[in-house]
């Protein structure tokens, strides 16, 4: 048994990506590399940081078998209790910030006590959230826009960390660009140990090598376009730091394990001693908390909050998980899917406006690939 | 002009290679009840299916003469134009809609295209439920309304509107007690009064011997024997040696090197009741006990509780108003839910291993380690990964499940190797008390030997082990002492020495006289 074991890379796991790039490739040629400059890069993640966000937590969702329609209506509500807060009765940031986080955790713990407790069908129950959140913040609101909102506030979604400028280039960006690859390397490493000490399959090393290059390539353009402009992103920061954790609790934890298993199997996932109601308590109310999260993202973005904010943002986060690999029937998708799916929905639309598309035919090219997306998934897995 | 209204010759059907049917023979006489009798999975309700057409013609070989001619059915609706009407185990109806809706299904009474006549239909309806018996029932009331029984009725009404010639009853009684049982046969005969002949399926010989005007027997596909009433013994002895009277050969491994030791698992005084009717009693006042190294079976037909049983006691999966009392080692312990008694040591293979037993989008590594996940393969909620394969490794290896790799998803597996998977997810929890409920359900041969290998291996290794079968050559063949449940409670115990299929089947219909 000591021959080598030797596995190949799949590629349908890198699909996604490889269409990514694909979609970026030609807009940069569509509008003459206009999408390359350091500024729009930075727009593309400042304009996507809540989308993803919310995909984050839609995945969970997602896995289940089930969506949930409130979100838009949520982040509203949330954003209005800021915009209230700090306008009109002078609350302190970290308070305006805090009471958001507990509301959109009631919302959510509101759906997931319907959903679990009582087996209201999620549908049902998120396009009640969706109505009432939004009628909520008409309310609230009393349908006027409340602003402006202080510039320590506005700093989480239009703000930059420090910058040690050298000339042009933002020398804080290359260092953590520096620092993320070596990390990559280390990981990389880190895994063939482990494979070769429990005598797993590895992959052949060319095949890791041009992967890795690949993924630091990438990292490389990206944050050298950021060091061109104003230095790393507030909101990437956030943004990187929730997937990281909802990736890890996806792939390696006992939770995340067990809303995979009630999504492919709710039955079995109960007899094998999940508490499948709790699990679905958890995913709804983990949504509502990151309803909040992109509801404070919003507002501080936009430096004020609207009755209108955060309209179909549900719909961008569905389609974000479904383009990223999910299945519509639950127990099939990934964290990084998601966010993928995400940055591909992103990057059409950044894309189009400024090849000057209308907004119209930019819902219809949105639809196109939704659909597109998910009919080639089915029906390349239907053939094998 | 024979006096024959059906005449099945020489009825072959397979199943990818395997006989279901071999060359089987029923003959049905005009306006009489003609019973089919045969322990589960001897072909009874295949047979039934090639003559519904719900197997078109073609797929099998042998002919269909049914009233003179040759018939051809390629659906149901052939045989039904002909009046040939079979009502399944599982009731057709859709609960919500009205009565009379419910007895034309299908059959809609329409004035023009498509439009439903609403005053025929329900003036017809009415008429129906007078021939079964039912001619107090408002038609318009949702058939869910009504108890089983009368459900059942109105399968039959159902029939009757379609014209009728050739009523075939599968299990009619499955669901029904005793006074709804007896009220179902008589309508049967008030029907054969009026000359609709009728084939009838059932375990319970009683009711066969009393309603029936010939037997026909069938045993692993066969045709055994057919028995006429007046010329025949009709006795239910005579009918069970004809159903079980098959050779046992070596199709199970011995056991050895097994020392069986304390009582390790103690259920008594166990009552449950069904989990939307709580007027309902599914198990009375069941006792068993189970030692260490010890394989014990619960015979039984199907819906005698057995399985009821096993997953009201594994975490209250089952039932409600559950009272009793379990000891695991001695001491009592609640088993509130299912992760709690997994906790206890205890596991429980299900019955139905894609419904209930495996995530079948998901590969076969994560299907063994879903149920010890938290216990064994975790630390602080997160997964210890390269245990999980380690261990999935091991287990695919010490079962023999027949794979590429570990990483294959169960669904694309054989049912032999998937339920290899199942058994594999429950031995990782490390319980001392396993119970496989129909744990060779569907599989082939040579799976079955490995897994009653496995069976005894576990034994081997001090656990108690229950074993639920509807095969009772397989409860024999592998238990070293079993319970015999009907309707819901213990008929009978019997140990190694006095396990006979007759003696089981007796058990059940002495149970079953004493109940009636």
């Amino acid at each position: 048994m000591d021959k080598k074991k030797v596995v190949n890379i799949d590629m349908r796991q890198y699909g996604m990506v490889l269409a990514l790039i694909a979609v970026y490739v030609i807009f940069a040629i569509l509008t003459g590399g206009k999408n390359l400059s350091p500024a729009n890069i930075n727009n593309l993640i400042m304009q996507n940081g809540y989308i993803v966000i919310l995909a984050v937590g839609m995945l969970l969702c997602v896995l289940t078998g089930n969506v949930d329609l409130g979100v838009g209506s949520i982040v509203a509500t949330c954003g209005a209790v800021i915009g209230i807060g700090m306008v009109d009765y002078g609350w302190n940031m970290w308070i305006a910030i805090i009471a958001a986080l507990i509301v959109g955790l009631l919302c959510g713990m509101f759906a997931g006590f319907f959903i679990s407790k009582l087996g209201i069908p999620p549908f049902i129950v998120t396009l009640a959230t969706m109505l009432m959140g939004r009628g909520l913040t008409y309310v609230l609101l009393q349908a006027q826009t409340k602003g402006p909102l202080p510039n320590n506030f506005v700093y989480i979604g239009a703000g930059f960390l420090p910058t040690i400028k050298v000339g042009n280039v933002d020398l804080i960006c290359l260092i953590v660009a520096a620092v993320i690859s070596v990390l990559i390397v280390m990981a990389e490493l880190k895994s063939i140990a482990t494979k070769k000490k429990y005598g797993f399959a590895t992959n052949p090393a060319w095949q890791l090598i041009v992967k890795n290059a690949i993924i630091i390539g990438i990292v490389w353009f990206f944050f050298y376009k950021l060091a061109c402009y104003s230095g790393i992103p507030f909101v990437l920061v956030l943004m990187a730091l929730l997937v990281g954790l909802y990736h890890f609790i996806t792939t390696k934890t006992v939770a995340g394990r067990q809303i995979y298993a009630l999504g492919g199997n709710a039955k079995a996932a109960k007899l094998s001693g999940i508490n499948t109601e709790r699990v679905f308590f958890w995913v709804y109310t983990n949504m509502g908390i990151l309803c909040a999260v992109a509801g404070i993202v919003l507002s501080a973005r936009n430096a004020s909050a609207t009755p209108k904010a955060g309209d179909q943002f549900e719909m961008d986060a569905i389609a974000s998980c479904y383009i990223g690999g999910a299945a519509t029937s639950g127990g099939i998708g990934t964290i990084i899917g998601a966010v993928v799916g995400a940055f591909i929905m992103g990057i059409l639309n950044n894309g189009m406006s400024l090849y000057g598309f209308s907004t119209d035919l930019q819902k219809i090219v949105k639809g196109a690939v939704l659909l597109g997306a998910v009919t080639i998934d089915l029906v390349s897995k239907r053939k094998k | 002009m024979s006096d024959y209204i059906l005449e099945m010759n020489h009825i072959t059907k397979e199943f990818s290679g395997v006989k279901a049917l071999d060359d089987v023979n029923l003959k049905v006489k005009k306006g009489e009840v003609h019973a089919l009798c045969g322990e589960n999975g001897a072909g009874k309700s295949t047979l039934m299916n090639v003559l519904s057409g719900v197997y078109p013609y073609g797929t099998y070989s042998g002919d269909i003469v049914y009233k003179g001619e040759i018939g051809k059915f390629h659906k149901i609706k052939d045989s039904e134009a002909k009046g040939i009407v079979i009502i399944h185990q599982e009731l057709a109806l859709s609960p919500h809609l009205s009565v009379a809706e419910n007895v034309f299904l299908g059959n809609e009474q329409c004035s023009g295209k498509g439009v439903i006549d609403w005053t025929r239909t329900r003036a017809k309806a009415a008429e129906m439920l007078a021939k079964v018996g039912l001619e107090n029932e408002d038609v318009n009331v949702p058939v869910n309304s009504l108890g089983v029984g009368k459900q059942q009725l109105i399968e039959i009404a159902k029939a009757m509107a379609k014209d009728v010639e050739l009523l075939i009853l599968d299990e009619p009684t499955a669901a029904l007690n005793d006074e709804e049982s007896a009220k179902l046969l008589e309508i049967m005969l008030e029907l054969k009064k009026q000359g609709v002949t009728m084939i009838i399926i059932s375990h319970k010989l009683n009711e066969i011997s009393y309603v029936a005007d010939a037997i026909t027997v069938i045993r692993d596909g066969h045709t055994i024997e057919t028995l006429t009433k007046g010329v025949d013994d009709f006795s239910e002895d005579r009918i069970i040696k004809g159903m079980v009277g098959r050779e046992m050969t070596n199709r199970y491994p011995i056991r050895e090197g097994v020392t069986i030791g304390d009582t390790i698992f103690e259920v008594s005084n166990w009552n449950v009741y069904h989990p939307e009717d709580p007027e309902r009693q599914v198990l009375k006042d069941v006792n068993i006990q189970v030692k260490a190294g010890e394989v014990v079976g619960l015979a039984g037909l199907m819906g005698a509780g057995r399985t009821e049983f096993a997953m009201s006691v594994f975490g209250k999966s089952y039932g409600q108003k559950i009272s009793g009392t379990v000891r695991l080692n001695g001491k009592e312990v609640d088993l509130k839910d299912v992760r709690t008694a997994i906790d206890n040591k205890l596991a429980y293979v299900s019955e139905d291993r894609k419904g209930n037993g495996l995530v079948l989008i998901d590969d076969i590594k994560r299907n063994m380690t879903m149920a010890a996940l938290r216990n064994f393969f975790s630390k602080n909620g997160v997964v210890d990964a390269n245990e999980e394969i380690v261990k999935a490794e091991e287990y695919k290896k010490l079962i023999n499940v027949k794979a590429n790799s570990i990483d294959q998803t169960v669904g694309s597996l054989s049912g032999g190797n998937q339920q290899k998977v199942v058994l594999a997810k429950w031995m990782l929890t490390q319980p001392d008390v396993l119970i496989l409920d129909e744990p060779t359900r569907g599989i082939d041969v040579g799976a079955k030997y490995e897994i009653y290998c496995v069976i005894n291996d576990l034994a081997k290794a001090g656990k108690a082990v229950i074993i639920i079968s509807s095969e009772m050559p397989e409860i024999i063949g592998t238990c070293d002492r079993l319970y015999v449940i009907n309707e819901g409670h213990i008929a009978g115990e019997l140990a190694k020495e006095e396990m006979t299929q007759e003696k089981i089947m007796g058990c059940i219909m002495a149970d079953n006289r004493k109940g009636a």
